[in-house]
């Protein structure tokens, strides 16, 4: 939690500003990126979440699973953002952490996977 | 030369929108590789950089187009149900596909992963657009943050060519047609 600040260049003289804004998006789009995965599975695995989650009829689940997801990215962004906009964080774990949770998103919504975790 | 409105709208989803966010990623990657050398340039680059900004907030908003206009506009469409007995579906997109062992797996396997998968691209190039603006130039110092923005850009890339190569293919296996009619231009004969 103590690497240097990050400066940047503005109209000719130097700011300093920490990482953790920047860090919040990272890590909040990774957490955005697994909850598309999750709640796809999560309503392919579940009739009773499926119908929860057809929020527009003619676009079914997807519509759920899609806003949700958003709303979850976004919530999280500005959560993190509020915990982390004037700090300087360790961006290597979040990093990891984003990386993991984005690898989430893609296994998640690969419909072998899905039926692999399903059993089917 | 005619074509019907959910052809056209269609094309707009994929290549309109979908495949313009697509073409646009060879700039994007290569503008933040090359900002990501230890040897570019560490000031900010004026006009370079407004015009990196512009460029990334632009494929932002394609690839939120891309998303919004396929799942609100062409994914119902595809997914209609036709009416009991009806004997050609071709207009039923979805049903066309599943009525064969041979094409089933285009829906089951392509159009599952393509219609969510896609969602990973905006909210990827959201971030990596959100980061660059911010930092700017300075993304090239902390080697984590320029690593989650080039990782991520290169998954949005990804996510975008996993959805737009099945969608290409389903098009071309149960291509979303019907609706009004506009004749683009009259033929002779």
């Amino acid at each position: 939690m103590s690497a240097p600040q990050t400066r940047i260049n503005v109209g000719g003289t130097e700011e300093a500003i920490p990482n953790g804004p920047g860090a919040a998006a990272i890590l909040a789009a990774g957490i955005g990126c697994a909850a598309v995965g999750i709640l796809a599975l999560a309503a392919d695995a579940s009739d009773a979440i499926g119908k929860l989650l057809n929020f527009y009829n003619p676009t079914g689940t997807l519509s759920g699973v899609t806003t949700v997801a958003i709303l979850i990215w976004l919530v999280s962004w500005f959560a993190l953002n509020g915990m982390w906009r004037m700090r300087t964080v360790a961006i290597g774990k979040v990093n990891v952490a984003a990386f993991a949770l984005l690898a989430v998103g893609f296994l998640l919504t690969f419909p072998p996977f899905m039926d692999l975790l399903q059993g089917k | 030369m005619e074509i019907s409105i959910r052809d056209l709208v269609t094309v707009l989803h994929g290549m309109g929108f979908g495949a313009l966010f697509m073409l646009a990623f060879s700039g994007a990657l290569a503008e933040l590789y090359r900002m990501s050398l230890s040897s570019a340039p560490q000031q900010s680059g004026g006009q370079g950089q407004t015009l990196l900004n512009i460029y990334l907030v632009a494929m932002v908003i394609l690839a939120w187009l891309t998303v919004f206009s396929g799942a609100y506009i062409v994914y119902p469409w595809y997914r209609a149900v036709p009416p009991a007995g009806l004997a050609d579906l071709s207009d039923y997109p979805r049903r066309l596909l599943l009525s064969s062992g041979k094409t089933s797996e285009w829906h089951n396997v392509g159009m599952e992963w393509k219609e969510h998968v896609s969602w990973l691209a905006p909210i990827a190039m959201t971030m990596v657009a959100y980061v660059t603006l911010k930092y700017r130039n300075a993304i090239t110092r902390p080697r984590n943050m320029r690593r989650a923005v080039l990782g991520f850009a290169t998954a949005a890339f990804i996510a975008t060519g996993i959805a737009g190569a099945f969608g290409a293919f389903l098009n071309k296996y149960a291509p979303v047609r019907g609706g009004p009619v506009i004749i683009l231009i009259e033929g002779e004969k």
